[in-house]
């Protein structure tokens, strides 16, 4: 083999397998209409999505699967609801761990708990813990599934980018394979080739923002013990294994096992099995018996490019976007990104949209980059404070928060991931301030029980017409949009009145492929539809 | 300014100074700066209203001599 192609990283899953494919044959570069650069959660997803609305898409990865090692835990609600519309949810709920439950103590007394049970009437939990490599090998099974039934999707393994030449309406890339380089055209190309992503340099982007000056540990162990299923937080532990430490369940017997060590160590000596045990003996307390099953040590920042579209390369997930774990916002918003960015993208493939909509895609998880970047800074300042002053106030916070409530929603240990709304996006069109807030123009739509099925089952994939307690004609074609319409009661249905209705009579919701909430009225007006189609299709000036 | 009070409010100042400087006596620096840092939280709250923190922050700021 080619010793250029390398791996870099160990594989939990082979998945894909070089072959050789016919475009190595061909002196000129075989043109394809989307090709997807890099096999993480993201471009996997992307992948995926874009197959199943029937658009050929072409993903090239460096490697032949999924990667083993210690990165994403934490699947938020909304990853398992984008999961879940691709086909890939059901595996990942049967093989993920349920938690709700959260402790986080200061030296050695415990100052607070916190209960992430969500409000009922969602098919998805909160949240699961799920090693990342299992997360990218269920969404390659859906891809495989989704290839049998014909889906356009080929994915080619040991294929690294080695070169990208942009043109106004096709990029070009030079492809590294074990027999040789190859060229590959594509009318767009979507990099998700990851945080230190060679597409962005080639593109000479930058990515700015915060490093900060600190070392985490993480171990992984393997250890038969009933601890509870929750998840412990200590800032300044008593047991003195760093200045904070972290424990979590993950399936298969195994934890995750967080220490953050400082800033100016010896990376060599800290990642030595013997200093590591040290380290997790003082923790567990005498005689728990653990098996080490991956280490590593990492440096967190939290930056993004300035924009995510650069006229025909889109960049998505970390390539875009890099955030520190606290708050477990790096894949889960990358998987958002995916939800945002399929249905745009297939829409101007298919000519159904004009390209500018791609740049509602740049504008609004921007916004949502800024938001994640936010709370995860804000996380990473309270766990690792600063300066001398910002240290004094932060033990103030676990201080009082050991005896005044008030302290206690100040304590933060990373705030979970939920979903952006994209309040203030120019795709938004017509509100009606009579019906709830929550499912307002530019949120996703919350999900509700419908007998034994689920509301957002339903939706997503195209646009939709939610029509409750309303007549509206079963099918709508508008402005050559194809619109089905799911027409409801809200009759013993409280969740369905209290998400949707509030006080008002009925409603009609415009609701998009990425189950995000266009438009809202109360009563069904075909005009009103058509105006806000338009908005949430194409761009301003277009109107 | 508009929502903070900048008139004088406190009946007896000397008293409420002096139990302010009292609570310091005998702390370290580290102990002082840890009272302090409790202390503003604990008004914070209190006073909860993010345009009145916001007010106090910027006139506090602005006193201070040794900032341009
Ligand atoms: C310790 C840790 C804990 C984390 N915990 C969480 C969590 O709990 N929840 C969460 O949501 N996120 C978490 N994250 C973040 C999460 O791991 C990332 O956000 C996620 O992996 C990003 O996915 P991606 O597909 O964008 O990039 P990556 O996973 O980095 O994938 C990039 C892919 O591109 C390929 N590639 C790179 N260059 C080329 C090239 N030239 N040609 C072809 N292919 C190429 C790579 O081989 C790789 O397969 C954590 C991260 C760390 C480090």
């Amino acid at each position: 083999m080619n010793p250029s192609i390398e791996e870099r990283y160990p594989l939990a899953f082979r998945l894909y397998p070089y072959q050789k494919n016919a475009d190595q044959e061909r002196s000129n570069a075989v043109r394809h209409p989307v090709v997807v650069v890099g096999g993480g959660p993201i471009g996997l997803a992307t992948t995926l999505d874009l197959g199943l609305k029937g658009i050929k898409v072409l993903l090239l990865d460096d490697h032949e699967g999924a990667g083993a090692g210690s990165r994403a835990l934490c699947f938020a609600k909304r990853t398992l609801e984008i999961a879940s519309r691709l086909g890939a949810a059901e595996p990942m709920i049967e093989k993920g761990v349920q938690w709700n439950i959260g402790k986080v103590f200061h030296d050695d007394r415990q100052i607070y708990e916190f209960n992430l049970q969500p409000e009922s009437g969602h098919q998805f939990p909160a949240f699961i813990n799920l090693q990342q490599p299992y997360f990218e090998k269920f969404l390659y099974d859906a891809i495989a599934k989704a290839q049998s039934s014909g889906a356009p999707i080929e994915i080619r393994g040991k294929n690294r980018v080695d070169a990208l030449t942009a043109h106004a309406d096709h990029v070009v890339l030079e492809v590294m394979t074990p027999d040789g380089p190859y060229s590959v055209a594509a009318d767009w190309l979507v990099a998700c080739d990851g945080a230190r992503s060679p597409i962005r340099t080639m593109m000479g982007l930058s990515f700015d923002g915060r490093v900060f000056e600190d070392n985490f540990l993480i171990a992984d162990v393997r250890m038969n013990v009933d601890f509870p299923t929750e998840r412990w937080f200590w800032f300044e532990p008593h047991f003195k294994s760093g200045d904070s430490a972290l424990l979590h369940k993950q399936p298969d017997g195994i934890w995750r096992i967080d220490f953050q060590l400082g800033w100016n160590i010896d990376r060599k000596a800290e990642l030595e099995p013997a200093k590591i045990r040290s380290r997790v003996d003082a923790m567990l307390g005498p005689n728990v018996e653990y098996e080490l099953v991956w280490t590593s040590i990492y440096t967190f920042q939290c930056r993004r490019m300035e924009k995510f579209r650069h006229g025909r390369v889109l960049f998505a997930g970390d390539s875009a976007h890099q955030v520190s774990p606290f708050g477990a916002r790096g894949a889960n918003s990358g998987i958002q990104d995916v939800d945002n960015l399929g249905w745009k993208l297939a829409m101007v493939v298919k000519g159904t949209a004009n390209e500018t909509l791609l740049d509602s895609y740049s504008t609004e998880r921007v916004y949502a980059a800024e938001e994640n970047i936010q709370n995860s800074t804000r996380a990473t300042d309270f766990i690792t404070p600063k300066s001398e002053i910002s240290k004094i106030f932060r033990n103030a916070v676990l201080d009082l928060a050991e005896k005044v409530p008030f302290a206690r929603p100040i304590v933060n240990s990373g705030r979970l991931s939920l979903p952006s709304i994209y309040d203030g996006s120019y795709l938004n069109g017509a509100d009606d301030i009579q019906l709830p807030r929550r499912t307002r123009p530019g949120s996703p739509a919350a999900d509700t029980p419908l007998g034994e099925e689920w509301l957002l089952a339903k939706l997503g994939g195209q646009f939709h017409i939610l029509a409750i307690d309303a007549e509206v004609p079963e099918t709508l074609s508008i402005a050559s949009v194809a619109l089905s319409t799911i027409m409801l009661s809200s009759t013993g249905n409280a969740a369905l009145r209290e998400r949707y209705l509030g006080e008002a009579q009925s409603a009609i919701y415009l609701i998009r492929p990425d189950q995000h909430i266009a438009a809202r009225w109360t009563r069904f007006d075909e005009v009103a539809i058509g105006t806000a189609l338009l908005q949430a299709t194409s761009s301003p000036e277009n109107l | 300014m508009q929502n903070l009070k900048t008139k004088p409010n406190i009946a007896k100042p000397d008293d409420v100074y002096e139990a302010l400087i009292a609570a310091h006596s005998g702390l370290t620096k580290d102990q002082s700066d840890a009272l302090n840092a409790r202390l503003i939280l604990i008004l914070m709250n209190h006073i909860g209203d993010e345009v009145i923190i916001r007010e106090a922050l910027a006139l506090a700021q602005s006193s201070n001599r040794d900032m341009k």
